[in-house]
């Protein structure tokens, strides 16, 4: 429902904006040329016959020709799609590994060194523009100090920088949340019951109040995913990554429809997945939760 | 107001200022090519020169008068987007929850899916769909945003609904509009300024990364996601100033902003205290 919802969506925004055919072909074209390239694209009949047509060809799992490429446009977007997932998920694993135990030190003692340190940096990582922070990176790792490629995909070094830098706002949104959810949780009467029955600080730390923190952060993480897929359009950018984002940005510009057709329900579905995981999890860490 | 409050005021007071009195500070003009003096780099390395205290891009075109220009659109955008999303979403809230039912119904569920829907895809979409420009941008970012000020307004409204004051307007038969505007607004308009104050570092950061992607602020508008994306072509050779010093502002500007609108949430809604 959702998946045919955002077809419906992006198709008709795409058929209000512009003709692709004033892209396409050679401005020396012929009128009957461009009359009988219209036919072959299909760009001639009505919205509502294309749009039954695409949908027909959808169900069995053909979104149309790619204008420019050539080739199915939902292979193009699905070749892509392994090399943007390798890196949302990276920074996603990074930005948890960090935050989480981070979140944890800080709220143990408010206003302690390690407190203000952990705050000092997630204030300068949710304010830092994430694509500035992915070219001081380059300039940094790449240029000066010659550690780490700055462009393209292949080994784990490859990873590093954008992983890194798409992970930097997440590290600091998730330490704030651990924090805040911590300190809240630390100071509820369960904790104190436990304290004083003689639970140890490490077991209070990750299991009684850790657990009720978890809540908030999964539901978060979930919507982060979304925008994942958002940061990874600038990111591949920057890093020269072969992922679904460089590819969007430029069909977006070359309006090669069926192209941007393919990777909006790409990651419709991806969003579909994602919440479907989320409330997974949330069974999982709350045993409150039923799955009906 | 905490000292660390006073400070950041007086900091951003700052910039603000510098950027708004950017025509006076600097006689040079931002988009000013000069091929002779291509890639300067700051007045205090060897080869810099006082003319041009943070050196030069490739064309030329001097990087202190583009940061402070810059800056300069960067709150324009900001400030005028928020204003149109403030607009906006304060007045689909205050209808979503006075009349409820149907129309609550609707609203709220729009606003969920605008949520959910991660800004930059949504401006990304349009821009490409029908083009960028000053205004247009502007307008844009101010229409995409709403939903977080109806969520809060809606919120509001629901609270001071039922309360004495509003009950006794309506049983003297003041018509639902000048209720909304005279007994409700007043009452929903300090948590909307904190949803404003903590959206407005969002809402430049997004205008940067557009201009950024080349989806933004027209070329002939000097701004810092565009300033950062020409430095990005010279970074490989080791001219670092192009980029760096226009993001450096950038990030100034938001640190400085984020810090107050925390101070301010924490000031006006003790539930929120990030000290404790």
């Amino acid at each position: 429902m959702a998946l045919l919802a955002a077809s419906a969506v992006v198709f008709l925004l795409l058929r209000l904006a512009g003709d692709p055919l004033e892209l396409l072909v050679p401005p020396d074209a012929s009128q009957a040329d461009v009359e009988a390239m219209r036919r072959t694209l299909g760009l001639d009949r009505s919205w509502l016959v294309q749009y039954g047509a695409f949908l027909a060809a959808a169900v069995r799992g053909d979104l149309g020709t790619s204008f420019y490429h050539g080739v199915p446009a939902l292979e193009l977007v699905l070749e892509r799609l392994p090399a943007t997932l390798e890196l949302i998920l990276a920074a996603m694993a990074f930005s948890l590994a960090v935050a989480i135990p981070a979140g944890i030190v800080a709220a143990r003692r408010p206003g302690s060194l390690a407190d203000r340190l952990a705050r000092g940096v997630s204030l300068l990582g949710i304010s830092a523009p994430p694509f500035w922070i992915g070219i001081m990176l380059i300039l940094v790792f790449a240029v000066e100090l010659r550690w780490l490629p700055s462009s393209g995909r292949g080994t784990l070094a490859h990873l590093v920088l954008p992983a890194f830098s798409l992970a930097l706002y997440r590290v600091a949104l998730f330490t704030r949340l651990v924090r805040a959810g911590m300190v809240e949780a630390l100071s509820q009467d369960y904790v104190r019951t436990a304290r004083a029955k003689g639970v140890s600080e490490r077991r209070l730390l990750y299991r009684h109040a850790l657990k009720n923190t978890l809540i908030p952060v999964v539901t978060v993480a979930g919507l982060q995913m979304g925008s994942l897929f958002a940061g990874a359009i600038v990111t591949e950018r920057i890093f020269a990554w072969p992922g679904m984002g460089r590819l969007i940005l430029d069909a977006i510009t070359k309006l090669d429809y069926p192209v941007v057709v393919a990777w909006a329900l790409v990651v419709a579905a991806g969003f579909v997945t994602v919440n479907l995981i989320v409330d997974c999890v949330y069974s999982l860490v709350d045993p409150r939760v039923r799955l009906g | 107001m905490t000292r660390s409050a006073l400070v950041t005021t007086v900091v951003l007071a700052l910039l603000l200022g510098a950027s708004l009195a950017a025509p006076w500070l600097t006689s040079i003009d931002p988009l000013a090519q000069d091929f002779g003096a291509s890639l300067l780099p700051p007045a205090w390395s060897e080869a810099g020169s006082l003319a041009h205290p943070l050196g030069t891009d490739r064309l030329g075109r001097d990087v202190f008068a583009n940061v402070l220009h810059g800056l300069r659109v960067s709150l324009l955008v900001g400030a005028t987007s928020v204003a149109i999303s403030l607009a906006l979403g304060v007045t689909l809230g205050l209808i979503s929850g006075y009349a409820g039912g149907r129309v609550d119904a609707a609203l709220m569920r729009a606003a969920d899916v605008q949520l959910s829907l991660p800004p930059i895809l949504v401006a990304l979409a349009i821009v490409a769909l029908f083009g960028s420009g000053l205004w247009r941008l502007v307008i844009l970012i101010g229409v995409i945003n709403w939903a977080v000020y109806a969520r809060t307004v809606r919120g509001s409204v629901l609270a001071v609904r039922e309360r004495e004051f509003v009950e006794a307007a309506r049983a003297l038969g003041v018509a639902a509009p000048a209720i909304l505007a005279r007994h409700v607004l007043p009452n929903v308009l300090t948590a909307t300024v904190v949803v404003a104050a903590v959206e407005l570092p969002r809402v430049m950061l997004l205008e940067a990364t557009l201009s950024f992607l080349g989806l933004g602020v027209p070329p002939q508008v000097p701004s810092l996601g565009t300033a950062v994306a020409r430095g990005y072509q010279v970074l490989f050779a080791g001219h670092w100033w192009v980029s760096v010093f226009p993001g450096l502002a950038l990030m100034a500007v938001v640190v400085c902003v984020n810090l107050l609108g925390d101070w301010l949430r924490d000031a006006t809604d003790p539930r929120w205290s990030s000290r404790r």
